[in-house]
């Protein structure tokens, strides 16, 4: 019961990051003309903002299974980070391990990542997101075309949470751990220099990339 | 797309993005197993990542045209301020994201 107190508490801005996301993602697929079904069964198994935003403009588009695959694996692939930076903390999760590991998307991981706790703590706060995502994308689809306009208009840049939420756990990580600050700046300033030259459509995998060789030339120079 | 096509398709993009949540689990399940620079990663790797996420959020902002991404600066900001401060998270997201949505319906509407 305490775990399941404090996984609410620590997914509060979680909360309105999914709603807000989410209410954008259910507004967009009732525009776009799809059934119910396509949000929501999207949100339960890809369960990836960013890859469903784009699945949306593929399903309308002519039946290509293997741009698909292409496409979820690169826009996807940061959760190769999430898993690698997870192995020893969700390590000896038992039943909860598998579900724990399909409900690591950005938040959840940043959450998990930063705030330590038992493994009903890690799944409190695992439930909960997933949750919020499906709500939130049923309740934008609902909403969708009777006052989606209107709504927006008082909602106007609620998508902020989202960054706020990483710059807060960005910061919170950059006080508590003053040994990884370089990896911290290679972080931004990889991402930037990626961003810059690939543009905002095709960065992540090269900043990925680059983040591993810099940290693996450190790692050569130091942890021997 | 029909709709069976629809289904094929959002069943393979599921199971590609589950599969890079999956894999380093599969490669390396146990501690022994694991090579040193992996476990290297696992404790470096992280604050990277939040910086690149930081980053990531910020992909779509135009700094040339319109508000030179002036409301997306001082939010975030904001939040470091806050941080700095208080040093609680939940006070700094709602405070930078408040500042954030006060910015862009009102003086950069």
């Amino acid at each position: 019961m305490q775990d399941f107190k404090t996984a609410i508490r620590l997914s509060l801005p979680v909360l309105g990051a999914y709603w807000f996301l989410g209410l954008t993602y259910g507004l967009l697929s009732a525009n776009m003309g799809y059934g119910l079904w396509v949000p929501v069964v999207m949100a339960m198994t890809i369960y990836s903002g960013s890859v469903e935003f784009i699945a949306l403009t593929m399903l309308i588009s002519t039946f290509n299974p293997m741009a698909a695959v292409a496409m979820a694996l690169m826009v996807g692939a940061r959760h190769l980070f999430y898993a690698i930076s997870m192995l020893d903390r969700y390590r000896g999760a038992s039943w909860r391990k598998s579900l724990l590991i399909f409900w690591l998307t950005d938040e959840t991981f940043a959450i998990n990542y930063a705030c330590r706790g038992s493994f009903r703590q890690y799944f409190w706060v695992s439930v909960l997101d997933y949750l919020y995502w499906i709500s939130g994308g049923i309740m934008g689809y609902l909403l969708g075309s009777a006052m989606g306009d209107m709504l927006m208009q008082y909602l106007r840049g609620l998508d902020f949470v989202v960054t706020a939420m990483f710059v807060a756990i960005f910061m919170d990580d950059y006080l508590r751990h003053p040994d990884t600050h370089g990896s911290a700046w290679l972080g931004i300033c990889a991402a930037t220099v990626c961003l810059v030259v690939f543009g905002a459509g095709q960065f992540i995998v090269p900043t990925m990339l680059c983040i591993l060789a810099v940290l693996y030339l450190y790692y050569r120079r130091t942890a021997r | 797309m029909t709709t069976t096509q629809q289904f094929i398709t959002i069943g393979i993009m599921a199971v590609s993005v589950i599969s890079t949540r999956f894999l380093p689990f599969l490669l390396f399940p146990s501690e022994d197993h694991t090579p040193r620079f992996v476990r290297f990663l696992g404790r470096y790797l992280a604050s990277a990542v939040f910086g690149m996420l930081v980053v990531y959020c910020l992909k779509d902002v135009q700094f040339l045209t319109g508000s030179h991404g002036l409301p997306e600066f001082i939010g975030i900001l904001g939040c470091i301020l806050l941080h700095l401060w208080r040093r609680n998270m939940l006070l700094t997201i709602a405070g930078g994201t408040a500042i954030y949505m006060l910015l862009v319906q009102t003086v950069f509407t």
